[in-house]
């Protein structure tokens, strides 16, 4: 039995972890030359979109960290994507010559990434540390609540974030060099101070970017910091009773994983060139928690396939549904489903709706049918399997110590 | 809790976690969260201050007027804090879903109206007393089986899965039920009739609506009645027993399921009924609107000790009371910050609430 198991778990053709890897990397490497290839170079709509599917490949691989490794139901993750793109804003434009400051800050971008990091980490922590000896779900609560909190702040601070307007005309990042060529239109040629405006050449820095940090959680989960977490995660009291700082290890995981969706909010703000308060609200730690959720909770291959397809789910495939939807009534002849009557909005307008129902039931029937995720992590696969994972609740023990 | 930071560090021995090392994390928690104690406590004595001199200021008579109604509100936060905390302290289950049901109460309650001949020029009359009884009834029931069904579909099945399964499900069949009513009614302000008088009487300088006083009424009735059930009946026993010790109480011969499964049907009878007063109170129901007024109540719950009855009825009226005073004494855009804000300081510094928690740590 012990050989068997050990052989699945050193041939590579067999570790689907493996091959999920190369799959992507191929397909990261193929997708802009085939997006190009296909709509005869004017794809740069679905290249743009897919740097943005890269935010969110960003922000699932940092949740992962929490809710995966270390078993911690964040559910106001946003709150830090919020927290990097407003430092963003804030230090990358002329927006704060408008606030009491009265000075204009332009730090330059690949800085602000840092400082936007820095700042949600830092936020995590404060947050972190009264909240993270609590018992999973009132965590969850915690986090709800300063997920709720953080955008309504920066929608109220109309002195500091000029509220429901948001900041805009964000700086664009600059390359130190770029090399242009055919794919950009353009004769091979080195260009210094690059601005990036191209959708290409934020999809590249988006790929690399993911790369980077899909290697740095993968050393992360194989440290001995990842160790304590899954042994925090698995049963609370073990761990503690091993000798893991419980508390410390669980602040640690709970910053990190604010750092990614910090470092995701600061690219983003970015991207885009504007923040709202209206981009963070309950929706998108949802969303993001779903990814994560369908994808093999603590798994990072699993979490980047679920998130690049509920990102394609919701972002390119429901937006057009309703004009399928009409076309789909007209052509079996029935274009009277098509018209709106009394409470029904009409065939588009009823497919519109529909946002909420799916996102429910991806939620629902992931975890009745499939609760390990697409791709699973082998341990988590096990332990839901047996289907007797004790309640782990390492408060008790401190409490029963005061 | 300064000390439970410690305690854990002390149990650390070797040097597990590299550069966390168990000197540097009680330096680190410590004193950190008692600096940060000191701080929102002298936030909290700074805006209890202001609210006072603005309370002087507005005059006797606008204080009671918001007084009452945030009582007013505060019973319905309460009705539906109480789903909250039954299913909690049963299967510690926060259920996501809860504040979506309220809402459904409201929906339900807007259709079957027409049906028994409830309409506007009724209002205020006595021939709408009993087609409002059969709505209440009816909308509570419905209300019961529906999430009845819930549970059996999205909670069972998941009841020895690790903690976090449930709670996904409970957050899915949350965006399910507002999908539902979306789909059913779509994203509009829509029109409840105004059915209860619209008499006054003013006490003192103040204006109170005979509306204040049926809410109030009903809330209280339903509470008590609530009250007596648990206490007294033997289904309320068998819920005891469950949320003390699953295990013994099965082998007592207590069925499980069926006593779970009650538990789900109260508490949806209580957010029925809550979301139908909602609706008689306000005349507007929407279909998100069990989004927020779910987490108020959920608030609420925990406020008053999540798992206690008694709690979440008072956890309610507080809520209530301090949703009211926000939005008459400060700006409304600022209430949700409040009450979230609560909802953290509560769960930091008193996880237990403040009728502390009659849910024994499994």
């Amino acid at each position: 039995m012990r050989s068997i198991r050990s052989t699945w778990e050193h041939d590579p053709r067999k570790n689907p972890n493996e091959m999920v890897y190369i799959l992507l990397g191929i397909g990261a490497l193929a997708f802009p030359i085939g997006v190009q290839i296909a709509t005869r170079g004017g794809g740069s709509f679905l290249i743009s979109q897919a740097a943005d599917a890269g935010v969110y490949v960003l922000l699932a691989v940092g949740l992962n960290v929490v809710v995966g490794f270390a078993g911690l139901l964040d559910l106001g993750y946003a709150a830090f994507f919020a927290i990097g793109a407003y430092t963003y804003a804030f230090v990358a434009s002329d927006h704060a010559e408008f606030t009491p400051l009265h000075q204009a800050i332009h730090i330059p971008f690949w800085i602000a990434l840092l400082v936007g990091m820095f700042c949600a980490a830092g936020a995590g922590a404060i947050l972190g540390a009264p909240t993270l000896r609590l018992r999973g779900d009132y965590l969850a609560i915690v986090t709800l609540g300063f997920g709720e909190i953080v955008p309504r702040l920066f929608r109220n601070l109309n002195e500091w974030t000029s509220g429901v307007n948001g900041i805009s005309a964000l700086d664009t990042p600059v390359l130190p060099i770029w090399l242009n060529g055919p794919w950009s239109g353009d004769a091979l040629a080195l260009v210094p101070n690059f601005k990036i405006i191209d959708p290409m050449a934020y999809y590249v820095i988006m790929v690399i970017l993911v790369a980077i940090c899909v290697v740095l959680v993968n050393n992360l989960r194989r440290s001995r910091l990842g160790r304590a977490w899954m042994a925090v995660r698995e049963d609370e009291v073990a761990a503690a009773a091993m000798g893991v700082n419980t508390v410390g290890i669980k602040l640690l995981a709970f910053s990190i994983g604010a750092a990614f969706s910090g470092f995701a909010g600061t690219f983003y703000g970015a991207k885009l060139s504007l923040v709202s308060p209206e981009n963070f609200g309950f929706t998108v730690s949802i969303t993001i928690l779903i990814m994560v959720v369908l994808g093999g909770m603590g798994n990072i291959p699993g979490v980047i396939v679920g998130s690049l397809l509920i990102y394609y789910v919701i972002f390119n495939v429901l937006p057009g549904l309703p004009q399928m939807a009409a076309d789909f009534a007209n052509s079996i002849g029935a274009p009277g489903l098509n018209s709106p009557s009394g409470d029904y909005p009409g065939l588009s307008g009823e497919v519109q709706r529909l946002k909420f129902l799916i996102f429910g039931l991806i939620l629902v029937l992931t975890m009745l049918l499939r609760p390990q995720g697409l791709i699973p992590s082998r341990q988590r696969e096990q332990e839901l399997q047996k289907g007797v994972h004790e309640d782990t609740t390492i408060v008790d023990v401190n409490a029963e110590t005061t | 809790m300064e000390g439970a930071t410690i305690a854990p560090s002390l149990l650390e021995g070797g040097n597990v976690v590299g550069s966390l090392k168990q000197a540097r994390t009680a330096f680190v928690t410590a004193p950190v969260g008692r600096l940060m104690s000191l701080l929102l406590l002298l936030l909290v004595i700074y805006v209890i201050f202001v609210l006072l001199t603005k309370i002087f200021d507005r005059g006797g008579g606008y204080f009671l007027q918001i007084l009452t109604f945030g009582v007013a509100n505060g019973a319905i936060y309460a009705l539906v804090a109480l789903g909250y905390t039954m299913v909690y302290g049963i299967i510690e289950l926060i259920n996501f879903a809860h504040g979506d049901l309220f809402t459904l109460g409201g929906f339900i309650s807007l259709f079957l109206l027409p049906f028994v001949g409830a309409d506007e020029s009724k209002a205020g009359t006595a021939a709408i007393i009993l087609p409002l009884i059969i709505v209440f009834l009816a909308t509570m029931a419905i209300c019961g089986a529906i999430n009845v069904t819930i549970e059996r579909v999205a909670y069972r099945p998941l009841r020895h899965a690790p903690r976090v399964a449930p709670l996904i499900t409970a957050i899915g069949m949350s965006f399910i039920l507002e999908g539902l009513m979306f789909l059913w009614k779509g994203p509009f302000n829509l029109h409840y009739p105004n059915l209860l008088p619209a008499a006054s009487f003013t006490l003192g300088e103040a204006t109170i609506h005979v509306k204040d006083i049926f809410v109030i009424v009903i809330a209280v009735i339903l509470m008590i009645v609530l009250t007596l059930f648990v206490g007294r009946s033997t289904l309320g026993r068998a819920m005891r027993a469950t949320a003390q010790d699953q295990d013994a109480t099965e082998l007592m011969g207590i069925d499980i399921n069926r006593t779970i499964a009650a538990t789900f049907f109260i508490g949806a009878v209580l957010a029925g009924a809550g979301g139908t007063i909602f609706g008689l109170y306000y005349n507007t129901v929407v279909f998100d609107l069990g989004f927020s007024a779910g987490l108020f109540a959920f608030t609420a719950a925990v406020f008053g000790g999540i798992g206690n009855i008694q709690g979440a009825a008072l956890g309610g009226l507080l809520i209530g009371i301090i949703i009211a005073f926000s939005d008459g004494y400060f700006e409304s855009a600022w209430t949700q910050v409040v009450i979230f804000a609560i909802l953290i300081l509560v769960l930091v510094f008193r996880p237990t609430g403040l009728l502390g928690m009659r849910v024994p740590e499994k």
